[in-house]
């Protein structure tokens, strides 16, 4: 196997061998420290123009398959970063193995590198931009060093669709008796949603099929008088990739959108609602990668085990002027969910539809219909 | 919210003796959950018969009882403190059993007593299989279909709803005995009908089958909030059908896409809500079909155990901890993460992976089935932490300690053939006793296709070493789908073993030992000696290579967040990669060796040593550095040493951490001496090294250990032992027996627990085993050096406990043995201070113990053994180190010895500390020994040299009789007040057993007597029924005691014959719960304790009285 390596744009460099495509790759340099979910991660959106590395060792042993993918068939990540990649796949859904997948989508990626030095080395000195690849080290570090930096990077623009997209698939049999009860909103007839699709994970709009919505994706350039003319019950922002203050233009829409329609919000769908409201957005060190996020819902007191993938968060007291803050994370107290009631808006940082991560959070979906239906 | 203030005082309750299922993990978590509670300001008492234990420390909490946990001890325990609440769910299945003992009895309502932790309806739906299937149904969660038969239409009715195939499970037999498979409708109905003729109450359970499918395991926590958490997952490599305890299992998982383990998440919460465990840890059980991804709940366990100590140990999630603080109204959101100082609200996440390996001992049980099943069977285990799965698999296999350098090939020690060629036992496993054991044959080597049908047939059967089979398997050349095919084992699995195997292949040819290629072996986990062995070369000159091309071990940290946060513990594994997070200190240190997997004659005593050492270092200001890999364990919790390596203890890795410790501040040395054998065995290697040891030099330790020098110390001393000789063939053997004349005692050398161990009446006896003896030496790669010496028939044996400076000794405690020399002194039952030696041998003993103690120069502790006859005294056995004893005599006498002997280690006096011989105890001590025999059905349950108990009670009282009353109490033996006591001795302890039978009369017992003793009875005049000896026919005495006629047991017998003639007896009399004693005056001592119980009123107990108490009370008459 040939040698790679990934070099960080404050020239530290590390080793590894070449796993996927061929060539080199720069992105900003994540980690995520969910131990299951490669896939999932692999095809989010919000992973646009990120290099992900994995903390869980083994990578891979469960393949592909086409159902769990969050986005089209296609990756996001703009490379991947794994300590061991499994020789043999071993499940009874998987369709394809990751090496092949990866080589498939022409995806650079890197295996046997120490990737909890890296992860410590990206807590200490903070994400930044790196360079993955076969090649003189040096010339990677140079490359990682002349990539665009992710503040103020448009990437939404890049991954929200071409056209506007109908939504009819569900959960199906992954939906477990619990979750179907919070999901179902009564026998009242289908709500009918607009998503507005910033890069969203195919999960949630499945989460919204089953919670009793007709769900129309649309793109982020969508005009707020566009959605409005629908008279949909209510609209839905999604998550997607980088930085919500480089998205100036989807702000400006959800600030139409205000006080018009019910509104929920995931993600950087959260972090625009919040600037739309008048509060401010920031960059994390290095961001909340994960499955096991604690977050706190300050209503009930009750801690909800979340999956999140942001790198950019809402400043907590800028929030406290405009909306009521209604979620914390429990680790450093930053902000994980508002609320405007007079808006009829509401929005969380962390992902309730989970995939990849624990579906403790699904009661969001059946809170954003009892808001649709008054 | 803020702890609870209604409630102040808490009763916990801890798990007793170490038996196999419920072992030191239960010190571990009581441990946790009484220094938390305390913490919190709680007033809390404490019961555990188990005097080995940290939990029953005097200094852990206010008021500690060391008594028998059953209702009526209870009952005068909570009668006397009245605890507003008790805790049960932190000493396994022991403590929730008995509380809902106490519940049922009133004795919690009768004193407004909560239950805190779990409820008693929680409690039952998660412990009764129906109710737990039911409240599956419920809530829309499968479990396997089945239903009981009792009759063929019975089970026609049911597998319509299991299909096939089905596993049929005779009800009440011994050891899943007539069970079967039916694969077809074709062979049903013979196979019920077969299956329900083996069953005593004709019921057959019909299940279905889901053998070979994937097993995991969740360890979940919840809080009153309904605050739920995962705190880790486990996939087990042996598929159902093998007891999780003795599985070979993985965290986390490593075979599921996060959909299917989020399924799992999801219905280990619903299972906690229905069963409605409202605080606390559980764990939950899954079978998952591999084919569909069909999943099964099979079972959960509303309290924490085995899995989540090791969880607790794979994480950095100290679950019993958090578990404890949760019952008394905590929330999860309050509490703190030590390890990173964030929330303790979340799940943590691993970026290495964690392989348990269970250790067996099946070498002690003969005759047992060593085919592992539902039956848990393991009597210890070993955790190990690797990045990877092939790296954590290999130091698994290496903790283990069963002479494997790591995932190695066994063909040079296992015939394959041979195993192949086992019969199905065919024996009666309650009648027939199991067959002597014979010399191994040795046949020409086999050819590879000999081989490979071997091999295909012996994985089948899942064993202890199956694992290591399966590896030969594969190196046969049997392919990994076809060895899937065969075990079931998941190919992920397979697929990482033959990245080891292929490994090997390269290592072996390769022309250089590249660094590349020594980087790759290290990083799969290939210890140096590993490496040697398949170079030819020696594991010193792999270190050497290692060292000159830079290649060092480097440290990562258990941090419960995959490096998210930084981690404030020291809690460290080793590994290969590119930065190490060790952090040396720059203090002064000590590193102190633990003692390993549990296994029998090693278990929670050196490990309760090993943290009396770090308590001791640490009040002298000295950084504590722990170095073990038994997960069960206190000294494993990353909250008992400053710094904990949870690392395999061989050369290689102690070298290294010796090494990467060095590197910092100073090192005073490290301490071998308070782990077993294990630490034990590495002292020369690592003093060969420059490492500084401890203590007792290692000169000492090999002037105990050798035959010739202990001689000359002994006659140096003038004192006696023994006459003995050395051995290494059955001819020398044969020579040094006559000499000494029959009966012999021969054991191997350097052998703790008295493995394979015997004493030989003749030179038959004497050639068998020295055979038998040899093979054993050789499983463990030792020297077949055999040890005979003089065997002391009706010698009273003496234990003795001792610590020294170097100048002067000082004596801990002083126990004499119930049952006659020849007993393993691991498996009598001892008495402090001693009960029928006069008071001039016992100065003699000590004034003995003391002169060897200054001879030798110990520093720290040492034990002897003595054996006394006709007032001779004679020297057994000397180990400068810590014993099996020591906890028993510090929990007996108040005085930590062990903590004392590590500060004498690191340079104090015993001036200096004001230590100096103390008078005996105002009170008596008794220590029972506890057996597994239950566990292995086919086996002898007769004592002997060979140690075969796994655990140990302690009953204190003021008198002899009451304390033997408590600890037979304790060790689970249920003594009767009345009813029929069979008696059936060998022809010299009759006259003792007419004295005994008179005095069981008077209690009110009839006699029931086998031919030679009715009639040595009739002489004595004592009445007694005479019944057959089960080769005189129906209706035999074995009937009698199947009958529920006999209460009470009696046997004794000596000689290969009549032992196996006298089997059944034993067999059975175990099987129907009734105490039995095997030797005269194991017997005496029942006898004296059902006297002094008659004298009480019915379900009173003697009294109860803490351990502070009992200490107090000898101080004040000092």
């Amino acid at each position: 196997m040939t040698q790679a390596f990934l070099a960080l744009a404050d020239g530290t460099v590390f080793e590894g061998r070449s796993l996927g495509a061929d060539g080199q790759s720069t992105g900003e340099v994540v980690f995520t420290t969910g131990m299951t979910g490669y896939q999932e991660v692999l095809t989010d959106p919000s992973y646009t123009g990120q290099i992900v590395t994995m903390t869980a060792p083994h990578i891979g042993n469960t393949g592909i398959n086409r159902e769990d993918s969050e986005s089209g068939e296609a990756p996001y990540v703009a490379g991947f970063v794994v300590r061991d990649a499994s020789p043999l796949v071993s499940n009874w859904r998987s369709e394809e193995d990751l090496a092949t997948y990866l080589r498939r989508h022409s995806v650079v990626a890197i295996s046997d590198l120490d990737t909890r030095a890296l992860t410590r080395h990206i807590r200490d000195h903070g994400s930044q931009n790196g360079c993955l690849g076969t090649g003189n080290p040096d010339d990677l570090v140079d490359l990682a060093r002349s990539a665009p930096s992710m503040e103020g990077l448009d990437l939404v623009s890049r991954v929200t669709p071409k056209a506007r997209y109908e939504v009819s698939e569900g959960l199906a049999e992954w939906s477990p008796e619990v979750m179907a009860e919070r999901l179902v909103a009564g026998n009242g007839s289908p709500l009918r949603v607009i998503a507005m699709d910033f890069g969203t994970k195919r999960n949630i709009l499945r989460c919204l099929v089953d919670s009793g919505c007709h769900v129309t994706a649309v793109p982020a350039h969508t005009s707020a008088a566009e959605i409005l003319a629908e008279n949909p019950d209510g609209i839905f922002l999604s998550n997607g990739p980088g930085d919500p203050a480089a998205v100036e233009f989807a702000v400006k829409t959800v600030r139409e959108l205000l006080g018009k329609k019910p509104i929920f919000g995931i993600c950087l769908g959260h972090q625009l609602l919040a600037r739309a409201l008048g509060a401010t957005t920031y960059k994390l060190k290095f961001g909340h990668r994960g499955l096991n996020q604690p977050v706190k819902d300050l209503a009930t007191g009750k801690v909800e085990i979340t999956s999140q993938n942001h790198g950019f968060v809402v400043d907590v007291d800028s929030i406290a002027r405009v909306a009521r803050s209604t979620h914390l994370h429990l680790n450093d107290g930053t902000s994980e969910g508002l609320e405007a009631p007079d808006a009829r808006a509401f929005s969380v940082q962390y992902h309730p539809e989970a995939a990849a991560g624990p579906h403790d959070a699904f009661y969001l979906f059946r809170r954003f219909t009892d808001l649709m239906r008054g | 919210m803020p702890r609870r203030e209604d409630i102040e005082k808490i009763l916990l309750i801890g798990s007793g003796p170490i038996v196999i299922g419920q072992a030191c993990e239960f010190d571990y978590s009581g441990t946790q959950g009484a220094k938390a509670l305390r913490d919190l300001g709680y007033d809390v008492v404490l019961v555990n018969s188990n005097p080995a234990t940290i939990m029953t420390d005097p200094e852990l909490v206010r008021r500690t009882y060391i008594e028998p946990l059953d209702v009526p001890h209870l009952t005068a325990i909570i009668e006397r403190e009245r605890p507003d609440a008790l805790l049960p769910t932190l000493g396994g299945q022991t403590a929730l059993n008995l509380a809902l003992e106490l519940h049922g009895s009133g004795v919690l309502s009768k004193y407004g007593v909560q239950l805190i932790g779990a409820q008693v309806d929680a409690i039952r739906k998660a412990e009764d299989r129906l109710l737990f299937k039911e409240a599956m149904a419920r809530v829309g969660l499968e479990s396997p279909r089945s239903g009981y038969a009792r009759s063929l239409e019975d089970a026609r009715e049911i597998v319509k709803e299991t299909g096939y195939p089905v596993i049929l499970r005779p009800s009440f037999t011994l050891g899943g005995q007539g069970g079967a498979i039916v694969e077809t409708p074709a062979e049903f109905e013979r196979k019920v009908l077969w299956a329900l003729s083996q069953s005593p109450t004709h019921e057959v359970l019909v299940e279905e089958s889901i053998l070979g499918w994937k097993e995991y395991e969740l360890e979940v926590i919840r809080d009153k909030n309904d605050n739920f958490i995962v705190i880790c997952s486990i996939e087990n490599i042996d598929p159902m059908g093998v007891h999780t305890g003795d599985s070979i299992t993985v965290a986390p998982a490593m075979t599921l896409t996060d959909r299917e383990y989020q399924r799992l998440r999801d219905q280990a919460r619903t299972v906690m809500l229905e069963i409605g465990v409202e605080t606390g840890g559980s764990n939950v059980q899954f079978a998952v079909d591999p084919k569909t991804g069909r999943v099964l709940v099979i079972e959960m366990n509303p309290r924490v155990s085995r899995s989540s100590a090791l969880a607790s140990k794979a994480t950095g999630y100290p679950i019993a901890k958090i578990a404890a603080m949760l019952a008394v109204g905590l929330t999860l959101d309050e509490l703190e993460n030590d390890i990173t100082k964030t929330s303790a609200a979340f799940e943590p996440t691993i970026d290495y992976t964690v392989v348990k390996g269970p250790r067996f001992a099946f070498e002690k049980f003969p005759g047992a089935d060593d085919t592992l099943g539902t039956q848990m069977k393991s009597v210890g285990e070993v955790m190990s932490i690797g990045r990877t799965f092939p790296e954590a698999l290999q130091k698994a296999a290496r903790s283990l300690e069963t002479g494997k350098a790591g995932f190695v090939s066994l063909r040079d020690r296992v015939d394959y053939r041979v195993l192949a060629q086992r019969q199905e036992d065919l024996r009666d496993l309650a009648f027939d006793a199991p067959p002597a054991t014979k010399p191994r044959p040795t046949l020409p080597p086999p050819s590879p296709e000999e081989l490979k049908a071997a091999l295909r047939q012996v994985i089948k059967r899942p064993v202890a070493d199956r694992l290591f089979y399966v590896g030969d398997a594969l190196r046969a050349g049997i392919s990994p789908e076809e060895v899937h095919e065969i075990t079931k084992i998941d190919p992920w699995w397979l697929s990482q073993m033959m990245r080891i195997i292929e490994h090997e292949t390269r290592l072996r040819q390769a022309s250089e030992l590249t660094r590349e290629l020594l980087w790759e072996s290290k990083r799969l986990g290939f210890s140096d000696a590993q490496i040697a062995e398949l170079r030819g070369q020696t594991q010193d000159d792999i270190l050497a290579l290692r060292k000159q091309k830079g290649l060092n071990v480097v440290y990562g940290r258990v941090d419960t967040c995959a490096a998210e946060f930084p981690a404030y513990t020291p809690y460290l594994y080793s590994t290969y990669e590119t930065h190490t997070e060790s952090d040396v200190s720059d203090r002064k240190k000590v590193i102190i060796l633990g003692g390993g997997p549990n296994r029998i004659g090693q278990g929670i005593e050196f490990d309760y040593c090993c943290c009396h050492a770090v308590f001791a270092l640490r009040e002298l200001g000295i950084e504590t550095i722990m170095v073990n890999c038994n997960p069960e364990t206190v000294s494993t919790d990353y909250d008992t040493a400053d710094r904990l390596y949870f690392e395999p203890l061989t050369l290689e890795d102690v070298l290294a951490i010796c090494e990467e410790e060095q590197r910092k501040g100073e090192v005073l040395g490290v301490i071998v001496q308070f782990g077993g054998q294990t630490p034990l065995k590495l002292a020369v290697p690592l003093e060969k090294r420059g490492i500084k040891l401890l203590g007792t030099p290692a000169d000492a330790i090999d002037r105990a250990e050798d035959r010739e020098r202990f001689d000359a110390l002994l006659s140096k001393l003038g004192l006696e032992r023994p006459l003995a000789g050395i051995a290494k063939d059955p001819a020398e053997a044969l020579a040094v027996a006559r000499n000494i004349g029959f009966p012999v005692l021969v054991r191997p050398s350097y052998v703790l627990g008295g493995r394979a161990m015997m004493i030989c009446a003749n030179e038959d006896e004497l050639i068998d085993y020295v055979g038998v003896a040899v093979d054993a030496a050789r499983d463990e790669g030792l020297e077949p050096t055999l040890l005979i010496d003089q065997y002391l028939k009706n010698a009273t044996e003496v234990d003795v406990d001792c610590i020294s400076d170097g100048r002067r000794a000082v004596i801990g405690g002083v126990m004499q043995h119930v049952e006659e020399a020849g007993v393993h002194s691991g498996d009598s039952t001892s008495v402090l201070p001693p009960h029928t030696l006069d008071p001039e041998v016992i100065a003699e003993i000590e004034s003995h113990t003391r002169a060897l103690a200054v001879e030798l120069g110990v520093v720290g502790l040492m034990n002897v053994q003595f054996a006394i006859k006709d007032r001779r005294v004679y020297v057994i056995e000397v180990n400068p180190r810590a014993s099996r004893t020591v906890p028993f005599v510090s929990k007996a006498t108040g005085r930590p010895l062990a903590k004392l002997a590590a500060q004498l280690m690191v340079g104090k006096t015993l001036d200096e500390l004001g230590v100096y011989d103390q008078p005996l105890p105002t009170h008596v001590a008794v220590k029972e020994s506890v057996f597994p025999f239950n566990k292995f059905p086919g086996v002898d349950t007769i004592l002997g040299p060979e140690m075969r108990s796994t655990g140990e009670v302690m009953g204190v009282s003021l008198s002899v009789a009451l304390a033997f009353g408590k600890a037979i109490s304790a060790a689970g033996a249920r003594l009767p007040s009345a009813g029929c006591a069979f008696i059936s001795v060998q022809p010299e302890d009759k006259q003792l057993a007419c004295l005994l039978a008179r005095r069981l009369r008077n209690l009110g017992f009839s006699i029931l007597a086998t031919h030679g003793t009715a009639e040595a009875l009739a002489r004595a005049h004592v009445p007694a029924e005479r019944v057959n000896k089960v080769a005189e026919g129906s209706p035999h005495i074995v009937d009698a005691i199947r009958d529920g006629r006999v209460q009470l047991v009696i046997n004794t017998t000596h000689g290969a014959k009549a032992i196996r003639d006298s089997y059944s007896i034993r067999r059975n009399t175990l099987q129907m719960g009734i105490p039995y004693f095997t030797t005269v005056s194991a017997a005496v001592a029942a006898v004296d304790a059902l006297e002094a119980n008659a004298v009480l009123a019915e379900g009173q107990v003697s009294g109860v009285r803490s351990i502070q108490e009992w200490h107090a009370r000898m101080l004040q008459s000092q």
